[in-house]
């Protein structure tokens, strides 16, 4: 599960991780942006030109070549679905090469942004462009909490698996709706220890 | 239903972002009103959880398998506010963090799944849990409000990407909300059983008095009010003749062959499927009939998970024991 959560931070040793993360939110800003409002007929030098730029920064990125194509491919049903759905349309509408490009470009962009930028600086870039606090505060205990309790629900899924035989599918549903319950209990429970040891620090 | 990056266009984004920015700031100003300082780190905590419980697949019909969205299960538990806070973060996260939703595509997708996917829940939940009280009311109400606002969300989904010319509206329209009708039974299958488990073990964080906003019925009209003008802005323009209205306009003038200007022949084109126009017409009825059926399932469901008024009060652990 964690496999695809896993992100290739290769700390500090490429250059693509070391440039400013205004700098590189703004860049990928700019593509993906240009990606969506180039009107199709334009020529397709946009596209090359943000190809190019990707391609270099996937290599001075020296991420796994492999791990961008299993992202890439796990985000992908959406676009073949739309696709499909395109496919069974009066031929009018859109040209689902573009689309497909189109959407390829802009994921490649966000994968290599997201993998080359700690999230603690894209937090810090919202909050210079005056996000409101609350949402960044939730931001970040999001952040910080999001693998503890992905781990958590793991445990427990673990854990009752090792107790009982996989039962029918009621009653899988009703284990999962009992881990799930049980995962808001204790996030419920997180928060108010967090809480605390905020107000303990002087948090407000 | 995440929209990814290059299926709406600039007119579609810009507008849905700025709905969605109106939103968000309506639900932080309101969250930081009526939240006590206390419960702040909660609404973190709960993103977390969403996004841990989206992981967590349910087996439906056929190998297939489906999760939680989890928006009507954060309204019951936080309130309104709360849960657009709480949505809103997951999405913002699920984009920056695992490309998941476009960043083009980010307001349409707080539009959908944060805005109308707890807004969207949050009246039909005040209203049942006043119409039928206690327990069972809370567990019916969750039940029936998951599954709106799956078919909220998918309505709005359906609206942007017709509304980009990505997809028809009738195709867009009849594909997303017949399978989002049968999605929403799931969601609202598996909210129902969690808030019945956290009723078992922690009544005191569902009653709405300890954990989020009481309920404010200004407010939670005003979150009405907003949908409803969002996905009218949305859907009326396709809704109002039932064929698409550009279409039909094509037709009476003839240059309906003008358009066909794509490379690639289309294996079916709206012609040659005389059943697509009736199809939307259909689905909106089966809309209707849906409602009112998940209404009446919910109702049951509500009273056999529930047996007896009071058995609960008594009630057993949950079924997880601590690690």
């Amino acid at each position: 599960m964690s496999d695809w959560l896993g992100h290739h931070h290769d700390r500090g040793k490429s250059v693509i991780y070391r440039m400013p993360a205004g700098l590189k939110l703004g860049i990928g800003l700019v593509i993906i942006v240009g990606c969506v409002v180039a009107p199709p007929h334009w020529p397709p030098w946009w596209f090359a030109g943000s190809a190019v730029v990707l391609g270099g920064a996937v290599l001075a990125s020296r991420l796994p070549v492999w791990f961008l194509v299993k992202r890439l491919l796990l985000l992908s049903p959406f676009v073949f679905g739309i696709v499909l759905v395109n496919g069974f349309q009066p031929a009018s509408r859109l040209d689902w090469r573009m689309l497909v490009v189109r959407s390829f470009l802009c994921l490649l962009t966000v994968i290599l942004v997201s993998n080359t930028t700690p999230f603690s600086q894209i937090l810090r870039v919202l909050q210079t462009m005056r996000v409101p606090s609350m949402l960044i505060t939730t931001l970040a205990l999001m952040f910080r909490y999001l693998f503890v309790l992905v781990d958590e629900s793991e445990r427990m899924r673990r854990a009752r698996a090792s107790r009982s035989f996989t039962g029918r599918r009621r009653a899988y549903w009703q284990t999962q709706a009992t881990v799930i319950s049980q995962l808001f209990v204790r996030a419920s429970a997180r928060a108010e220890r967090i809480y605390d040891a905020m107000r303990a620090r002087g948090w407000e | 239903m995440h929209i990814p990056d290059g299926f709406i266009d600039a007119r579609t984004a810009a507008v849905t972002a700025s709905l969605s920015v109106a939103g968000v700031g309506l639900a932080l100003r309101q969250a930081k009103r009526k939240l006590p300082p206390r419960r702040v780190p909660l609404l973190g905590l709960s993103a977390a959880f969403v996004f841990a419980a989206q992981m967590l697949n349910f087996p439906v019909v056929g190998g297939t398998s489906g999760h939680l969205m989890g928006s009507a299960l954060v309204v019951a538990l936080l309130g309104p506010a709360s849960a657009v806070v709480v949505m809103t973060t997951v999405l913002i996260v699920q984009c920056f963090l695992f490309a998941d939703g476009g960043v083009t595509a980010l307001g349409a997708n707080v539009f959908n799944m944060a805005l109308l996917g707890s807004a969207g829940a949050c009246l039909p939940y005040a209203l049942l849990t006043r119409w039928l009280p206690g327990v069972r009311g809370r567990i019916t109400a969750v039940a029936f409000a998951g599954w709106f606002s799956v078919v909220l969300a998918s309505v709005g989904c359906a609206g942007q990407l017709a509304w980009s010319g990505t997809v028809s509206w009738s195709a867009a329209f009849t594909t997303m909300v017949s399978i989002h009708m049968l999605i929403g039974v799931g969601e609202g299958l598996i909210s129902a059983l969690v808030l019945l488990a956290i009723e078992r073990t922690r009544p005191e964080l569902v009653t709405g008095q300890t954990v989020g906003e009481p309920a404010d019925w200004k407010q939670w009209g005003a979150w009405a009010l907003f949908v409803a003008m969002g996905l009218a802005l949305f859907v009326a323009p396709f809704a109002c003749p039932w064929p698409d209205g550009l279409e039909s306009v094509a037709g009476k003038l003839g240059f309906e062959h003008y358009a066909v200007g794509n490379a690639l022949p289309a294996p079916l084109s709206d012609y040659e499927m005389p059943g697509i126009h009736w199809a939307v017409g259909a689905t909106a009825v089966a809309g209707v009939v849906g409602t009112v059926v998940v209404l009446v399932l919910s109702w049951v469901l509500g009273r056999i998970l529930v047996p007896a008024a009071g058995a609960v009060a008594a009630g057993g652990n949950g079924e997880v024991n601590d690690v």
